[in-house]
């Protein structure tokens, strides 16, 4: 009976699909059973010996054995694609603590980092960066900056020499005296001034060349408070927003009334410790009111208006910024301690 | 400037500790560097008296000896061989912890139990000159009459504190006790307790000498010489306490003459010298050096005078260099009689000049440089002749006074409104007329300004904001509130250099360089092999001669950087330097030279290793590829030529750069004959001007749109001739492509079998692409040929099929 044939391929085949492992071995059953020389559809070719009547009836059993067959058939394609699935992942596990792909990278010294950090300060707040020579003539270097020739305060600084009148300049300040003579009469004059100088010294202290940055502002009413302002704006920025700064009477040659700026420390709070020395306090820089005598070499009428004027180490920020203890770190380039930037 | 606590207190009154009175100093402007406890050290360390001495059984050179220390006796074991019963001697006791770190404790010394040690002046850091001559190279023996028990600082005065006062060159008159105690005074507002002798307008009760007479002959360096005669001298050491108080100041004490002198000096801050008068013949003058004369000075040196210095002369020979030392022929002796006791005024530069031309620095001269009070040239004679009185030390006979110049005393206009405007904060006139009370400074009421008469002594004070300055620190900067300048609101801009050289930086480190600081001044020679000797700038006195020169091209400092890391197996590296090299138009130097900013570079060995990447070595084509990289960033199209020979580059590995035909730098191996020297073989540099670039900057990027029609890729490779330069054979295949040729890569070079050893094949990936339409396979195929055939013709190549 063809019934009985339908049940019994269709009961072979359940069985067969059980025992499948792969999905080539199920697309191959398939082809055995369903394709077009397969048991199931040579089966189908015979309903042409059956009578009208017994048609219908036939042709529903087969449709239904192959739906169910077809559902098998999903089922068990699912299930070995998912197996396949796993077996994939497991077999493409990585050891995922071996480092990446390594792309190049540099350091930047720890110097020019540090001056691109204050120049963003302070660009922020309004200021221009300008620049002036390394090699400077005595007048701006000294004079015109209220020391005279023969002025006991040219001690406070040793000079490298090329002829008496030009020298490496000493300070960034005479780049305040370029800037005025330039700009004058315009106001304000809010600048700062980056730069190398020289002064003859070496030691874990001192290098005989180092950074400066030098501030300069000039304005009809311009205060010391003003002077204070902006100096804690930037400690604040550059060292952590809780730090603190107070001023101490200091001398500047070109400054009036001067005073030497310290922050509190940055290591301890204020508590005391070994870099603060127990002070609690860390001298940062020196400023003051621009002496009048250096308004009017720039320009500028004392009487009109006023500024004030700073200068900063940009080595000494850096080591207290990195704990750094020896200056010649810094110029000495071993690859070992630039790395660290 | 130290400063003795113990003497300060006598001239103000001080209540605080002295690390707070330290910090209160510091804090108005008188920075304390330091404060030095004198008795450190000494805690356990008492007198004590030997009783009894005997050998040690069992050593030659011990002692036992018996010591009395007042109530108790001790036993202490000493190897000294100076000892003599009865001598007074510094014993330290168990648990003593000595100046020079040694830590005392009992122990048994060869059998016998020392409770203790007896010290030497070296031990305890003190002056040997404290004790008998018999100290030398022993035991330090004090004067018989120190008590046995006592302790030793108290003995000796010790139980002082020392402020080491760091002045800043502004305010020399704090070079004086008594300066430093009105500073006291106005910043603790403490009572000053001055002595009458501290007032300026004191002069000697004494006639005026009829001979020496004194002759200013050059009033400019010389505003006032006076002189005090003292006859009858009887030379002896001074008292303790003066010593004491000198020894307290960083001054030996030497004589009752010299200490007095010296005293008087640290008192009034006005430089003293005394001569010995028999030996004065004639009038003496205050002159400039002769040409060739010559002097010999109190350290037994002939020196050679110049005609800028100046001289105090008799008129027969220079007694001594003006304010910077004393003749030998006029020193004063045990066998000197009568004495003239110098107090001068002489200008600061001179001495200044004289100083270091002869490398003599001193006390005085460090006064003289920084400029003494010519009005208290006189008042400190009379001190003097007070002291030569009160210690017995002769008979003040006549005062000398020449006086050519005193500058005019000051009287400047001090008003409570600027001093408010410059603060940012109100201060009133009740509060300024305070501060000036503080500070014991006359004024009068002039309108609504104050008119403040300044004493002689304070040559800081010249204009108005001077005194400002004194309120500012008498009130306090903490008073000052913080703003911000309040004027026109202003852009934050850098210059179109600094952005640039900032992007520089960026690209440099992000190809992988690490970034390198090096000094500006090299080594001569350094310039003589990479940069410019007739453009060098050279400095007159370089911190030593290897840093005599500006550097005139940044390779040398990268070349010292990288031999210093190899040298500390630093072995792999890829560093940058973009900073300026100076320039001199003229030998010698009148303008300022030129400061041009360049970048340079220096790779040796190879990048680190990584078990993904491949290791790249650094050799001209990486370094080229730094330079393309800042072609790139830059939009600059640099071209390069092969440099004539030179010996410092390798001639087949290096080339010069050129930026729309103008050179701006170059690219190479170092010269391996050279390389081998410095231990930098195979090292690559480049160096560029920035200068040349910056007048070039591309103007920025113009983007395309994406084509809408597709491309096609052909790729060929060609067997030319070594010598034929890759960039060639890539223009010429521009040149024939035309405008359908869209982009020209080379993607393979090869040299090796089975190309001959002359040939070497370059492989050519092109890239069809109308922007109109798209391009059929006939069209491609066809211009492809072409080119093909072109640069077979053009360069004698082969197509490599």
């Amino acid at each position: 009976m063809l019934k009985d044939e339908v049940r019994r391929i269709e009961e072979e085949t359940l069985q067969n699909l059980k025992a499948v492992t792969s999905l080539e071995e199920l697309q191959e059953l398939k082809v055995k059973v369903l394709g077009k020389k397969g048991t199931f559809t040579a089966l189908l070719r015979q309903m042409g010996k059956l009578s009208a009547e017994e048609r219908p009836v036939f042709g529903q059993i087969v449709n239904e054995a192959r739906d169910r067959l077809e559902k098998a058939w999903a089922e068990q394609a699912a299930c070995l694609e998912e197996a396949a699935l796993l077996k994939q992942l497991e077999s493409e596990r990585l050891d995922i603590t071996l480092p990446g792909y390594s792309f190049p990278r540099g350091h930047q010294h720890p110097l020019t980092r540090v001056i691109e950090e204050i120049e963003t300060i302070f660009l922020g707040m309004g200021f221009q960066i300008v620049e002036g020579p390394e090699i400077e003539t005595d007048y701006y270097n000294f004079e015109a900056l209220n020391l005279p020739k023969d002025h006991p305060a040219r001690e406070m600084q040793d000079s490298f020499y090329i002829t008496e009148e030009i020298l490496l300049r000493t300070q960034t300040s005479p780049v305040q005296i370029r800037t005025m003579e330039k700009l004058c009469p315009q106001l304000p004059v809010k600048i700062i001034a980056p730069g190398k100088v020289y002064r003859n010294d070496d030691d874990a202290t001192h290098s005989p060349m180092f950074h400066q940055v030098e501030g300069l502002v000039v304005d009809r009413g311009i205060c010391m408070s003003d002077l204070k302002g902006t100096l804690l704006n930037f400690s604040r920025q550059m060292f952590g927003p809780a730090r603190e700064i107070r001023l101490r009477p200091s001398f500047f040659p070109f400054t009036e009334p001067s005073a030497e700026v310290d922050v509190s420390c940055m290591l301890c709070g204020g508590e005391g410790c070994r870099i603060c020395k127990n002070s609690g306090w860390i001298e940062i820089l020196g400023s003051g009111m621009v002496h009048p005598r250096v308004l009017e070499m720039g320009g500028y009428d004392p009487r009109e208006v006023s500024g004030f004027a700073f200068g900063m180490g940009v080595e000494r920020i850096a080591m207290l910024k990195y704990g750094i203890d020896d200056m010649r770190l810094l110029f000495e380039n071993d690859m070992r301690f630039l790395q660290q930037f | 400037m130290k400063v003795s606590l113990e003497w300060l207190k006598q001239l103000v009154e001080i209540k605080e500790k002295a690390e707070d009175l330290a910090e209160t100093l510091t804090r108005g402007g008188i920075e304390v560097g330091s404060v030095e406890n004198l008795d450190k050290g000494l805690e356990k360390v008492v007198v004590g008296e030997i009783k009894e001495l005997s050998k040690h059984p069992d050593a030659d050179k011990l002692w036992i000896c018996q010591v009395s220390l007042g109530t108790e006796m001790v036993t202490i074991v000493c190897g000294a061989q100076n000892l003599r019963i009865g001598d007074k001697v510094p014993v330290a006791r168990d648990g003593a912890c000595l100046p020079n770190g040694m830590a005392i404790k009992t122990a048994p010394l060869r059998g016998v139990v020392s409770e203790g040690m007896l010290c030497s002046a070296g031990e305890l850091l003190l002056d040997d000159s404290l004790g008998d001559p018999r100290s030398e190279g022993g035991i330090l023996i004090l004067a018989p009459e120190a008590p046995a028990g006592q302790d030793l600082a108290a003995f000796l005065g010790l139980q002082d504190s020392v402020l080491d006062l760091e002045l800043y060159p502004n305010r020399p008159d704090c070079l004086a006790m008594v300066n430093v105690a009105r500073e006291v005074s106005f910043l603790s507002g403490e009572k000053l307790n001055l002595p009458e002798w501290a007032d300026l307008e004191k002069k000697p009760p004494l006639p005026l000498a009829q001979s020496p007479a004194v002759v200013i002959d050059e009033p400019e360096l010389c505003w006032r010489y006076a002189g005090l005669i003292v006859e009858d001298v009887k030379i002896a050491p001074s008292p303790q306490w003066m010593q004491r108080r000198l020894r307290a100041a960083g001054v030996r004490p030497i004589s009752n003459i010299v200490d007095i002198t010296n005293y008087c000096m640290l008192e009034l801050g006005q430089p003293l010298h005394a001569f010995d008068h028999d030996k004065i013949s004639g009038s003496i003058h205050v002159r400039r050096a002769y040409a060739g004369e010559k002097m010999l000075t109190l350290d037994g040196v002939e020196r050679e005078l110049e005609p800028e210095m100046l001289l105090i002369a008799d008129e027969q020979q220079p007694l001594a260099l003006a304010g910077v030392m004393g003749g030998l022929d006029s020193e004063i002796t045990e066998a000197t009689k009568r004495i003239f006791i110098e107090a001068a005024h002489f200008a600061g530069y001179s001495i200044r000049r004289t100083s270091r031309k002869l490398g003599l620095r001193s006390e005085a001269s460090n006064r003289f440089e920084k400029g003494v009070n010519p009005y208290g040239v006189v008042a400190t004679l009379n001190r003097v002749c007070e002291l030569v009185v009160e210690m017995g030390v002769g008979r003040p006979l006549a005062l000398a006074d020449e006086t050519r110049f005193l500058p005019p005393l000051l009287k400047l206009d001090l008003s409570a409104e600027h001093t408010s405007r410059l603060f940012g904060v109100e201060v009133t006139k009740d509060e300024v007329c305070r501060v000036l009370d503080k500070l014991a400074f006359p004024y009068q009421e002039k309108g609504e300004d104050l008119q403040v008469e300044i004493p002689s002594y304070r040559s800081d004070l010249q204009i108005e904001v001077d005194l400002i300055e004194e309120v500012a620190r008498s009130i306090g900067y903490d008073k000052i509130p913080t703003t911000l300048p309040r004027g026109a609101q202003t852009q934050g801009s850098r210059t179109p250099e600094q952005e640039f050289r900032a992007q520089l930086r960026r690209v440099l480190i992000r190809a992988g360089l690490d970034e390198v600081l090096t000094y500006a001044f090299i080594h001569p020679e350094s310039n003589r092999e990479w940069g410019s000797l007739t453009q060098t700038v050279t400095i007159i006195n370089p911190l030593r001669e290897d840093l005599k020169v500006m550097r005139t091209s940044l390779i040398s400092g990268l070349l010292d950087v990288a031999a210093r890391n190899i040298a500390r197996r630093n072995t792999d590296l890829s560093i940058f330097e973009i900073g300026n090299v100076y320039l001199a138009s003229e030998q010698p130097l009148v303008n300022l030279p030129q400061e041009s900013p360049r970048v340079a570079g220096i790779a040796i060995g190879k990048s680190k290793r990584h078990w993904l990447s491949p290791v790249i070595s650094y050799d001209f084509y990486y370094m080229k590829g730094i330079v393309d990289e800042i072609a790139r960033e830059f939009g600059l199209a640099f071209s390069y030529e092969v440099p004539p020979v030179q010996d410092l580059l390798h001639p087949g590995r290096s080339a010069n750069i050129f930026l729309q035909q103008v050179p701006v730098g170059y690219i190479g191996e170092i010269h391996p004959a050279k390389g081998k020297t410095r231990g930098l073989e195979r090292a690559v540099i480049f160096e560029l001007d920035l200068v040349q670039i910056l007048d070039n900057l591309g103007t920025g990027k113009r983007i395309q749109s994406i084509p809408k029609f597709p491309a096609v890729s052909r790729d060929f490779a060609v067997v030319v001739p070594t010598e034929t330069s890759a960039a060639a054979v890539m223009a010429k295949i521009r040149l024939l492509g035309g405008k359908l040729l869209q982009q020209t890569d080379i993607f393979d070079v090869y040299t090796g079998k089975p190309i001959p050893d002359d040939r070497k094949s370059l492989a050519f990936t092109l890239r069809y692409q109308s922007l109109e339409r798209t391009l059929t396979d006939e069209e491609v195929n066809s211009l492809n040929a072409q080119i093909l055939l072109g640069i077979q013709q053009e360069f004698a190549a082969e197509w490599r099929k």
